[in-house]
């Protein structure tokens, strides 16, 4: 998977879990409770998405690391690698 | 049970409107089916019936604004006759001119109606159509004039539209046309919390207790639970407090029911309400029902479900009326205190701030910890202070012992 893949992955179930989010405007960096306005239960939600699609299990303390799309493509694709 | 009538989804609720039926005549319900479903100022709600039986006939149009206590069907249980004299269906629009009577046997007509005459194609005039029927022909882009009604009288009702349309593809039950009396959905969702809240500080004496609990053992508890979970199975801090909340409930019956006609009911079950934020603004809260009967996991399946749905537009009307206390979480970050106001009937409502990390006294010294404020306002008709502190210090000896919950 290359981090493009990710990236629209990542984006894909962003915008499931927040159908208002266009994923278009989502900034690399947009922290995705502070700017996004999820709340705790969207980045469960988020995380066990992921976790569906790319077989990684986040764990808790490594939420941080997948709070924007820049760090979750670094995060994943280490953890894919 | 004979006439089911547009029910009260909320204490603020006047009228709804019917989007889509989920059942057809000849169908057997049971009790909590859900029916319908009715667009409110809070959304689109599937409502349930109470009783079993045979739905007899759907007597309210798709489409159509009803107040609460229309009717919108006939269902018979077993054994029972259709009613004869039927309450005429009462509509908000005042252009309806037309009378309907939901009896299958013939009965004469309340007062200002035209005798009904038996149905067939008679050409009608343009005007004497059914609200639902008028829109939709205004969506199609149709001519009354030009279609046969088979209402009585030869009114056109909206089956003669859609015939007259022809077309092949199925109606969308949410494409009405916009009323212009009505705000964007947020506006009116906004409206239906002003009403309520307004409600509630003008009749509810309301007064608030607050305490600090110590996170350090529910969040020990909970991070050494999910760290051997994958992500579907995670529990959140959330399921806890709401866990915590209804064991407390339970334990002060004064905090947990409903102020009807002047009396306070205690409820012998506790389906706490669960604020959920909608994106975009506005709020819904929703009950978990029965919530005791639920452990942990169950908890949190249910506020799981019940966020994805609230979100979705898909509540019951249960959820919507027997909410018996009220749960509202500032989430992880954010003010540390909430004080709110109680959704009436209830007569409690459980702020929870977001948790901090705060100097705390331990065993004689300061250590920082984890803390949350929690906030319960309550009803002075109901309770005093005293029954107010006995549901923080469960709520706080609950959580001091998260395995218990």
């Amino acid at each position: 998977m290359t981090d493009d893949d990710i990236r629209a992955l990542f984006l894909e179930e962003l915008a499931r879990i927040a159908p208002d989010i266009d994923p278009g405007t989502v900034g690399g960096g947009d922290h995705i409770q502070d700017d996004l306005e999820l709340d705790s239960m969207d980045v469960l939600n988020l995380v066990t998405a992921l976790h569906a699609r790319t077989g990684i299990d986040i764990p808790e303390p490594d939420y941080p690391q997948i709070e924007t799309a820049d760090k979750a493509v670094a995060y994943l694709s280490r953890a894919l690698a | 049970m004979g006439v089911f009538a547009m029910p009260s989804l909320g204490s603020d609720m006047e009228a709804g409107t019917l989007v889509e039926w989920l059942v057809a005549p000849g169908d057997h319900v049971a009790r909590g089916d859900t029916v319908a479903v009715v667009e409110t100022q809070k959304g689109a709600i599937e409502i349930e019936v109470f009783q079993d039986g045979v739905v007899e006939e759907l007597t309210a149009e798709i489409g159509t604004e009803l107040p609460v206590g229309a009717p919108l069907a006939v269902i018979l249980s077993q054994g029972e006759e259709a009613p004869s004299t039927a309450p005429p269906a009462v509509r908000i629009e005042a252009t309806a001119a037309v009378a309907e009577t939901v009896a299958a046997e013939p009965a004469p007509a309340p007062a200002p109606a035209p005798a009904p005459a038996p149905p067939g194609a008679a050409p009608s005039k343009a005007g004497q159509a059914s609200p639902a029927a008028r829109m939709r022909a205004q969506e199609l882009g149709l001519d009354l004039g030009e279609i046969a009604g088979t209402g009585p009288g030869g009114v056109i009702v909206l089956g003669d539209v859609e015939r007259h349309g022809a077309g092949a593809a199925p109606r969308p039950a949410k494409a009405l046309a916009p009323d212009p009396a009505r705000g964007s959905p947020l506006e009116e969702m906004r409206k239906a919390i002003a009403a309520a809240m307004t409600r509630a500080k003008q009749t509810i004496p309301h007064f608030y207790l607050a305490q600090t609990v110590d996170l350090e053992a529910a969040t020990g508890y909970l991070d050494t639970l999910n760290a051997d979970r994958p992500p579907a199975e995670r529990l959140l801090m959330g399921a806890l407090f709401v866990r915590a909340a209804a064991r407390a409930a339970q334990a002060v019956p004064s905090v947990n029911g409903h102020f009807d006609g002047g009396a306070f009911h205690a409820s012998p079950v506790v389906n706490p309400g669960v604020a959920v934020a909608l994106r975009g603004g506005g709020l819904v809260a929703p009950a978990i029902i029965d919530a005791l009967a639920l452990d942990l996991d169950a908890t949190m399946a249910a506020m799981r479900d019940l966020v994805t749905r609230a979100r979705a537009g898909r509540l019951k009307g249960s959820e919507m009326t027997e909410g018996t206390i009220t749960i509202s979480s500032l989430g992880e970050s954010g003010a540390e205190a909430m004080t709110g106001v109680i959704f009436p009937p209830q007569v409690a409502l459980v702020g929870i701030g977001a948790p901090q990390v705060r100097p705390w006294v331990a065993g004689g010294a300061v250590v920082p910890r984890r803390v949350v404020t929690i906030t319960i306002a309550a009803d002075h008709r109901v309770s005093d202070g005293r029954q107010a502190a006995r549901f923080l210090t469960e709520f706080d000896d609950l959580l001091q012992r998260p395995e218990t919950l």
